[in-house]
């Protein structure tokens, strides 16, 4: 554990050195800040955009879970209050869609002949399954990187929203001369070390919406990020609902309460 | 809870009770017609929000424990689980996490005050020091809490802060070594943390109870820091302070549900919301809010047990205060020079505490603000060990007004009265 531990503070160090040592003077690759957009479930009165969650969960499927995973999201919550609004038979069929790790059957398998995993259709009550078995299969398949879970995504990183939409936005913009990009990386203003493992995930018409919605970049990057930080903050709504009653219950009492110190010390002064 | 009882049962049923436990007339005599100085304002209400935040914290806290599981494999896991299928989860962990930054905001409050009405001084130095106890088990309590999510910053802050023993000469390894219970943070430091976690709030409200009997015995200091000398000077606690503590309770409790509501990760760090990783250390590791200006003078040290032991002496310095303070005036409203003194002081622990937020490389207006820092902390010390002594010795303090009634209530009125 000591030399685990060891190691990862030289890992450690040498992340946050390299970006700096491999480029020419004069050219700092701390990230850029995120940029300005607006989301409708930002403010004390913000909630989900319905349809951009429902859009934003088809990026999720068919672009970003190719490599990430969503653990802490099942189905069942895509039908939940404050989230995405899909029917109870929507959400049945979207999780009969993915195919998920099966119960070991009658002989006590979990494997066929060729070692492959069984699989069975999921169920409203199943998590949404991994892209890949464990950590190393996802790094072996991801040139030595590891693609994070995307569950808490949005609280995970600093200007939460802001960052992944800036970070999904970003591989369009041109890397300034003198920046040199390390070997089977990519160039992203808004990454630290301005170097990334992931390629460019989103690129216009990467999805076809089924409400007519033009899927451009941006839109799509807009439409994820919400359905993200749904799946980081799946109460949000019930938070913020809650919160404006509690508010006004405790103003009242308090212009109850001065009302009542007033009184109490009108003779006292 | 002290001096002469003025209860008298009002019925059958109490008379019995209080003959055989009389606690309705502890009841009755502290928190009924306690005498309190009839000049305390806001910044005396403190005592009673504190109370409420230790309550809240603990009730909250009671119900986290019933889902929480102290496992280095599960803890994350069962804390997300809280946040999304637990009934109300989400609200009763955000109370909690936002709960332990409202009691440390006013714990901040009431210890300044305490500082500048000069309520350590003669006959109130154990309230003091047991204040400063409280205090102290109030940063090891959440220091241990911060740890229990098993985020990126609850590992690595348990990491440098358990460090900090193996300055310690010699033994300093064998002493980091025995309170991981393991070579390293891991299981057995989480699970020990998660049972000190449940146990120091409860040796905090019995602390508590020892401050607010000493509290009782000489009865509150007030903004003038004269003696109650008259009746005249005092109002029953109840109703006059139940209804302006319960007041601006209900303020702060405004003010800590919008937290809760709608900032509920304002107080938080990003990097905890990715589950601990033994193998990737964040690039700035940085303590919870309240801790920053000791993690400033500790850094801004370049030997790391000097650090230790600088930040050790800033802690001991408090509950050294009562005798470092040479002024036999006790409030500040009437030591001009001192009161100067006080304000670079808060301003300076603020100071401290941005420095303590930064990365240690950090440079604002050209300044490197581990430099700041340096100078952060020598003010600190110098605040107490020179500036304390000497100036209560040279100082002139200003006329004392006569009595607490004739200040707030004028001349006439007492006049009147006698």
């Amino acid at each position: 554990m000591h030399k685990a531990l060891k190691l990862g503070l030289v890992f450690g160090l040498l992340a946050f050195a390299t970006p700096v040592m491999a480029q020419e003077e004069g050219i700092s690759t701390h990230r850029l800040p995120p940029k300005k957009v607006e989301f409708e479930f930002e403010g004390a009165f913000g909630k989900y955009d319905r349809a951009a969650l429902q859009r934003g969960f088809q990026v999720y499927k068919e672009v970003c879970a190719a490599c990430h995973s969503l653990n802490r999201v099942a189905f069942r919550n895509l039908g939940e209050p404050g989230g995405p609004g899909f029917s109870e038979a929507e959400v049945k069929a979207i999780a009969a869609g993915f195919k998920v790790p099966a119960e070991p059957n009658d002989k006590g398998e979990t494997t066929d002949e060729q070692g492959n995993r069984l699989t069975r259709a999921g169920i409203p009550a199943d998590y949404f399954p991994a892209p890949f078995p464990n950590e190393n299969a996802a790094r072996a398949n991801n040139s030595g990187a590891l693609p994070p879970d995307l569950s808490l995504i949005n609280k995970a990183r600093e200007h939460g929203p802001h960052y992944i939409y800036s970070l999904l936005t970003g591989f369009e913009e041109k890397a300034p001369a003198g920046f040199k990009l390390t070997e089977g990386k990519y160039f992203n203003p808004y990454f630290e070390g301005w170097n990334i493992s992931m390629p460019q995930p989103l690129k216009a018409d990467s999805v076809t919406y089924s409400d007519g919605t033009k899927a451009t970049i941006e839109q799509e990057a807009h439409d994820v990020v919400t359905f993200l930080e749904w799946a980081a903050e799946p109460k949000m709504e019930e938070r913020k609902r809650l919160g404006f009653g509690v508010l006004i219950f405790l103003v009242v009492l308090a212009g109850l309460l001065f009302a009542s110190y007033r009184k109490v010390w009108a003779d006292a002064h | 809870m002290s001096g002469p009882s003025t209860y008298i049962p009002k019925s059958g049923l109490e008379k019995w009770i209080d003959q055989r436990l009389p606690l309705p007339r502890l009841m009755h005599d502290t928190m009924q017609t306690f005498p309190t100085p009839r000049n305390l304002n806001i910044w005396y209400t403190f005592g009673g929000i504190l109370t409420f935040c230790l309550g809240v914290q603990i009730i909250t806290g009671i119900v986290l424990a019933m889902h929480y599981v102290a496992n280095a494999g599960l803890a994350f896991d069962s804390v997300e689980k809280i946040m999304r299928d637990v009934n109300y989860g989400w609200l009763i962990r955000y109370i909690h996490a936002n709960g332990a930054s409202m009691f440390f905001l006013a714990v901040y409050i009431h210890m300044f005050r305490g500082l500048y009405y000069g309520s350590y001084k003669a006959p109130r130095e154990l309230i003091w020091i047991l204040g400063v106890l409280i205090y102290l088990l109030m940063m090891a309590t959440a220091f241990f809490g911060y740890v229990l999510p098993w985020g990126q910053m609850s590992f690595w802050g348990a990491t440098v802060i358990t460090n900090l023993f193996s300055a310690i000469p010699v033994i300093g390894q064998h002493i980091a070594t025995w309170l991981w219970g393991d070579f390293a943070v891991g299981d057995a430091t989480l699970n020990r943390f998660f049972s000190l976690h449940y146990l120091l709030p409860f040796i905090i409200a019995a602390v508590v109870g020892l401050h607010i009997w000493a509290l009782h015995v000489p009865g509150n200091n007030n903004p003038l820091g004269i003696d109650v000398k008259s009746p005249q000077d005092t109002l029953p606690f109840h109703p006059y302070y139940t209804v302006k503590d319960a007041f601006y309770l209900c303020l702060y409790v405004i003010l800590f549900a919008a937290f809760v509501f709608y900032s509920p990760d304002f107080f938080g760090n990003p990097d905890n919301y990715q589950p601990a990783n033994p193998l990737v250390t964040p690039p700035d590791i940085v303590p919870e809010w309240y801790l920053l200006p000791y993690y400033a003078m500790l850094r801004s040290v370049p030997n790391k047990l000097l650090g230790v032991l600088v930040m050790g002496l800033a802690l001991v310095t408090l509950v050294l205060l009562p005798w470092l303070d040479t002024s036999r005036v006790r409030s500040l409203r009437f030591r001009p020079v001192m009161k100067q003194f006080f304000w670079v002081f808060a301003v300076d622990c603020v100071l401290l505490g941005y420095c303590g937020s930064q990365s240690v490389e950090a440079v604002a207006f050209g300044i490197p603000l581990v430099i700041v820092a340096r100078l952060g902390t020598v003010y600190y010390l110098a605040y107490f060990w020179v500036l304390m002594p000497i100036i209560g010795l040279i100082e002139t303090p200003k006329k004392l007004p006569a009595s607490i009634a004739q200040s707030v209530l004028g001349d006439k009125a007492v006049a009147a009265a006698e």
